[in-house]
């Protein structure tokens, strides 16, 4: 149940500015809520949106904080749930299937030592399924923080790349 | 055979994508300069002429779409971009946007002049999220040249352009749903009438077009010699961008004539499969998409020829799967993508994906009986019939399609195949 949030941390004044940027960049307008939600997002290392952070949003938009805790959980870009510094997203779709991603999410696995669905034990790392996002000309693909790494066919592709994410 | 003719994408790698003094150079806003002295109505018939039909997949006529746009009354009407091509294996508007932002822009001021619309809203899907500031500048960068904003080439024409980003949902691509989130709100698709032309986002009527749609218009007003009309067949007129992926050598975007044939795309410009493996499946049109076996590969890539051989044009998508993958591993993942995909909003939807989800698996042990196979039958007649969106609609085209060129796979009277 979402009530208002009382002992968790309340949001810092710098990132209360720096929200309220974000609300500047979109013209205060309510209706860009998600484009606000998907950059209030990258404001926090662990790349989603706290409650505090949603009901200071509310706060400052004419809409009520259950829209936006509606539109957190609607959008999968979105998480109202602390993600990672690097959540790595594995395209699971078809073309990225015949190609083999199956093996690159093992790959993953095994380098990380966690499952998807997990996060690393110093929240650096985080392994997720997601839908197709495009890159089908560069299968198997992950994304990373809006950037696509693709064409992931070698376990040694696949170290290098986490090795340049450090 | 096997070319491309560069046509909708002939600016690509011609200009610097982040100065409009550079599109400028090769011609751009030559094709607005010259809509604005033309009726709304003569441009709508032009586009009718080439029989372009919707980029994105619903293929409706986009010339009718616009005259009945004109003739709808109501104060600020909307223009919307659909660049949300969330079709698996599609990626075509990601090309056009990437290196030809400008003649974008120049379409959406022309289809607004065309409609007599005061906003057109860009809704970008969030993957492409690199191509924002892209967008933003060349937006920018219109307005104070003047191309957006009050009196518009002092024709006293009002136009602006807005840039909205979705957050990863499918459904978002789907009219009502699009709206819905460029209102503010989770993407839910609603029920139809009111219709979106009528009374579409924040209740004003609304024309919706996709990105390559929009992005042949600017030139096909200014093809002097007639190279549009004249490339592709009579009923399918002009070029269209396809996207190639899958287990293809040299997967990406093309722009092929209608008419060339299927082999020609993918043997000739995707370089075709890899070690020469044989062809399982072909599914056109993205993952709500029909599928045909390796027979279509001499079928001419028009909207007639492929309807005739069972499949859709569709998005433009071409996924090629070889050998290794089996039908009922294709199902799966593509049944995968719509149970997580589907809103749940509806029941036929929601609930129809996961049984037909549970269904396949079971085929896929072995363990279905033909009342399984009837069931599975029965879904996809229900769906495409009561859902509440083209979501629903979809979801079972790769399904029908199987069942009809694959019979084998659901013959569970002898033993269990594949």
């Amino acid at each position: 149940m979402l009530t208002e949030p009382k002992e968790q941390e309340a949001l810092s004044d710098e990132l209360r500015a720096k929200i309220d940027l974000v609300l500047e960049s979109h013209d205060n307008d309510f209706t860009q809520i998600v484009g606000i939600l998907l950059d209030t997002q990258d404001l926090f290392e662990r790349h989603y949106v706290p409650q505090a952070a949603a009901y200071y949003i509310a706060s400052k938009l004419p809409v009520p904080a259950s829209r936006i805790f509606d539109c957190l959980t609607f959008y999968a870009e979105l998480s109202d749930k602390a993600r990672a510094k690097y959540p790595i997203e594995i395209c699971s779709s078809i073309a990225c299937h015949v190609n083999n991603n199956e093996e690159l999410k093992e790959t993953l696995e095994k380098l990380l030592g966690i499952h998807v669905g997990e996060v690393t034990y110093d929240g650096r790392f985080m392994l997720l399924k997601t839908t197709c996002f495009g890159a089908c000309d560069r299968a198997p693909a992950v994304r990373i923080n809006g950037k696509v790494y693709g064409n992931l066919d070698s376990e040694e592709k696949v170290r290098d790349l986490l090795e340049s994410l450090n | 055979m096997g070319t491309e003719l560069h046509f909708i994408s002939a600016n690509f790698g011609k200009y610097d994508t982040s100065s409009i003094g550079s599109y400028m150079s090769i011609g751009g806003f030559e094709a607005l300069r010259k809509a604005v002295t033309m009726d709304g109505e003569d441009i709508a018939k032009i586009v009718a002429a080439a029989k372009i039909k919707g980029r994105g997949g619903a293929g409706y006529d986009m010339g009718r779409k616009w005259t009945q746009a004109r003739a709808v009354k109501g104060e600020h009407k909307v223009v919307i971009c659909n660049a949300d091509e969330g079709e698996p294996c599609t990626f075509k508007d990601r090309e056009l946007i990437k290196q030809d932002p400008f003649n974008l822009i120049e379409a959406l001021i022309i289809a607004g002049w065309v409609v007599g619309a005061t906003d057109a809203y860009i809704y970008m899907r969030a993957e492409y999220a690199c191509l924002r500031q892209l967008l933003l500048n060349a937006i920018r960068q219109a307005k104070s040249y003047g191309f957006l904003g009050k009196n518009i080439l002092g024709k006293g024409f009002d136009f602006d352009i807005h840039l909205y980003s979705g957050a990863g949902a499918y459904v978002c691509g789907e009219g009502t749903a699009l709206i819905r989130s460029i209102e503010g709100k989770a993407g839910r698709p609603r029920m139809k009438p009111p219709f979106i032309k009528v009374s579409g986002l924040f209740a004003r009527p609304t024309c919706v077009n996709n990105v390559e749609s929009l992005s042949i218009v600017p030139h096909l007003l200014l093809d002097q010699e007639g190279v549009y009309m004249h490339a592709g067949t009579p009923d399918s007129i002009g070029t269209k961008m396809v996207s190639v992926a899958g287990n293809v050598r040299n997967p990406g975007v093309f722009e092929i004539p209608f008419g060339t044939t299927v082999r020609d795309i993918v043997y000739n410009l995707a370089g075709g499969v890899p070690e020469d493996r044989q062809i399982r499946l072909i599914q056109f049109g993205g993952a709500s998409g029909y599928i045909a076996d390796a027979s279509i590969l001499d079928v001419p890539y028009t909207y007639d020829d492929l309807e005739k051989a069972g499949v859709n044009v569709g998005t433009g998508a071409l996924l090629v799967i070889d050998e290794r993958t089996s039908v009922l591993d294709f199902l799966t993942i593509t049944q995968d993508f719509f149970s997580d995909e589907s809103c749940g909003q509806c029941t036929p939807c929601r609930e129809g994906n996961r049984h037909m989800r549970m269904l396949i698996e079971k085929l896929r042990r072995g363990e279905a009986d033909t009342s399984d196979i009837e069931k599975m039958k029965k879904i996809t007649r229900i769906m495409p019939m009561s859902s509440l969106c083209g979501l629903g609609e979809g979801a079972q085209h790769a399904m029908i399609a199987a069942m009809r060129v694959f019979p084998e796979v659901f013959d569970v009277g002898g033993a269990a195949n594949e």
